[in-house]
């Protein structure tokens, strides 16, 4: 095995660090307790440090002596479109109801693939729409209405 | 004889009209989603979860084991005819059965493994019907302090078996357990790290952590490099193997059953290790080493019955103690809690039925996906065809349904973009995803055992000491964690693996 300085490795480190960290800060908000009785701040004190410790380990490891990994590219439209999707999807099924929000979501979706045709990516959506429909909400019954109060239904 | 009355009981339950069509459902899906790349039984049973909600509790729970198992069938059919292995485990059975492929001996590589799994599937069903009632009566005296070893145990454990560094498993775990803990605290219902927001109170649901990470991360990692997927072997000819290749299967198929039936059984990809431990064997006390590699077949058949074998076993932990082996068995505890099921060792005692029809649900199971994989394998051959462009889009949004038909909440939506990213940053960054699914589940059962067993302590820790069970499990959760870190080991380790990449 190589070793080496590691992007990743500092970065992993840096994240588990961040979200211990903050977990930490939290818990120091609550209320800690006794050993007896712990309050709801102790556990998340205690592991939350772990992660820290861990993340600080794993980040200085991986400065001096890191595992060799490459990184590789990241496909930015694939994030970008995708957590939109998702979110949009969350956003509005209440309020667009069943159809329109399914629709959009995987008309969003489709265009993750920086290979898609524009007439492909419709026909994936109204296939997707028409399937889910047909699954969730007819064959399923899962109560969500199909149209939402944003389209005054 | 009460071994045999329980199996009668469990066929009777098994053999329900509905029962039998649900677990042919799951093992069809299984083996759809283990056929396809980039989407893995973990995946599915996340996203059909909230579906399973209307069942009867058994039908669910038979659906969705029927999609692990049958996850494990279908990855072998990719490894052998296009050498890529849907899942994991079949990584080591595209080493010859690819190879046989194509030498045309395809039809012969699928019999073995097929038969190969059916076999290890129906000797490893009755392993877990004869392990689990003594385990679980053993399991009944655990306390609280106990409890709390064996999670941790369970946890340190997976990180002995996961691939990348102990550092980063152990990081990904103990990140999971501090996810876990956000939504209401159990003993004082304070919210805790929830931004004021109601929707949290209930804390992150373990769906959207499941979906995202191994949904949406997997998905970003596909769309990385995107490529047209070719399906080399079209048409498979001459199914039946040789007298000859009959003659050489039989011995790996039992060896790789009792091999993978007692490595099932540890936490953390058990059935991965399983097919490569046979692998090894098989190579080495072959009289004809040099033709593995080369399409061997039982490089074939040694490996598929160890990996099916340790797919059942590893429910013996779940139905037993409640601790779960594999990311899709931390999801069935999530099933078992919806229907109101606390698993452990009460299952046994409280559902009977439940317990005993899903163990024989197996092994119908079993015989269902001999039927479905040898005769329609053209069929499975064929949906290879289907474009990732559909593929991708069709499972983020079944995967956002779902978790919203869950409990109606947009949150657990939300929850899938973070865990989405999250995932795919560290899965990038050499970080595997199972622990942190692991520790996500378990992380609520070791806080509320720590503090029950501190509050019946009086605040003394030395009770995880001073109960045998106990300081026995946390002995060796150190052996476990010093053999993770030891490099020696460790290199030993890379070496068992390292014919995977």
């Amino acid at each position: 095995m190589e070793r080496r300085r590691s992007f990743p490795d500092v970065l992993a480190g840096g994240i588990f660090v961040l979200i211990g960290g903050a977990f930490v800060v939290g818990a120091l908000g609550y209320e800690l307790g006794t050993p007896t009785r712990m309050g709801p701040g102790a556990f998340p004190l205690l592991v939350g440090a772990a992660v820290v410790a861990l993340g600080l380990a794993i980040a200085v490891k991986g400065l001096v002596a890191g595992e060799v990994i490459s990184f590789g590219p990241i496909p930015w439209r694939a994030v970008a479109v995708i957590v939109l999707a998702v979110l949009f999807f969350g956003f509005t099924i209440r309020r667009l109801g069943f159809v329109p929000t399914t629709a959009v979501t995987a008309m969003l979706t489709t265009l993750a693939s920086t290979r898609v045709r524009l007439l492909t990516a419709v026909a994936v959506a109204a296939g997707l729409t028409v399937a889910s429909t047909l699954i969730f909400v007819v064959g399923l019954q899962l109560r969500i209405p199909l149209w939402g109060p944003w389209l005054g239904f | 004889m009460e071994l045999l009355d329980n199996l009668a009981l469990g066929f009777s339950t098994a053999l329900l009209v509905q029962n039998v069509l649900y677990c042919f459902v799951g093992v069809l899906l299984g083996t759809a989603v283990g056929v396809l790349p980039g989407i893995g039984p973990t995946a599915t049973v996340a996203m059909l979860l909230p579906i399973t909600f209307s069942f009867e509790p058994v039908t669910a729970l038979i659906m969705l084991a029927g999609i692990y198992y049958g996850a494990q069938y279908g990855g072998s059919t990719t490894a052998i005819l296009i050498n890529l292995p849907g899942e994991s485990s079949a990584a080591v059975t595209a080493l010859d059965g690819h190879e046989m492929a194509r030498q045309g001996r395809a039809g012969p590589a699928l019999a073995a493994a097929a038969i190969g799994s059916f076999v290890a599937g129906t000797v490893a069903t009755v392993a877990l019907a004869a392990a689990a009632p003594p385990l679980a009566s053993v399991a009944l005296k655990f306390g609280p302090a106990d409890y709390f070893s064996l999670v941790l145990f369970g946890l340190i454990v997976s990180i002995a078996l996961a691939r990348g560094t102990a550092l980063k498993a152990l990081a990904m775990i103990a990140l999971g357990v501090l996810l876990g803990t956000v939504g209401q605290d159990i003993y004082t219902g304070t919210p805790r790290f929830v931004f004021e927001q109601r929707e949290l109170y209930g804390g992150i649901d373990f769906v959207s952590v499941a979906v995202g990470l191994f949904g949406v991360a997997e998905i970003l990692r596909n769309l990385e490099n995107e490529q047209t997927r070719t399906a080399i072997v079209s048409k498979v000819i001459n199914l039946w193997p040789t007298r000859e290749d009959r003659r050489r299967i039989v011995a790996p198929i039992l060896r790789g059953t009792g091999l993978g039936a007692a490595l099932g059984v540890l936490p953390g990809g058990g059935h991965v290790l399983a097919s490569f431990t046979s692998y090894a064997v098989e190579k080495r006390i072959s009289r004809r080493p040099q033709e593995f590699g080369r399409g061997a077949i039982e490089g074939v058949a040694g490996p598929e019955s160890a990996n099916n074998a340790a797919a059942q076993t590893s429910f013996i932990p779940l139905l037993t103690l409640g601790l779960p082996a594999h990311p899709v068995m931390a999801l069935m505890i999530g099933a078992f809690i919806v229907h109101g099921i606390t698993p452990g060792p009460n299952v046994i005692n409280d559902e009977p039925a439940l317990f005993w029809g899903l163990i024989a649900s197996m092994w119908i199971g079993n015989v269902l996906l001999l039927l479905l994989n040898l005769p329609l394998i053209g069929l499975w051959v064929r949906m290879l065809r289907i474009p990732y462009q559909v593929l991708f889009p069709m499972i983020i949004l079944f995967a956002a349904i779902g978790t919203y038909s869950l409990n109606s909440n947009a949150y657990d939506v939300y929850a899938i973009a973070f865990f989405g990213i999250l995932g795919y940053i560290l899965i990038k960054c050499g970080c595997e995803p199972a622990p942190l699914l692991l520790g996500f589940v378990l992380g609520p059962l070791l806080e509320e055992n720590l503090r029950r067993a501190l509050i019946i302590s009086r605040g003394d820790p030395s009770v995880f000491l001073t109960r045998p069970i106990s300081a026995a499990l946390l002995a060796l959760a150190v052996v476990a964690l010093v053999v993770a870190v030891l490099p020696t080991i460790r290199r030993r380790r890379a070496v068992v693996f390292a014919e995977e990449d």
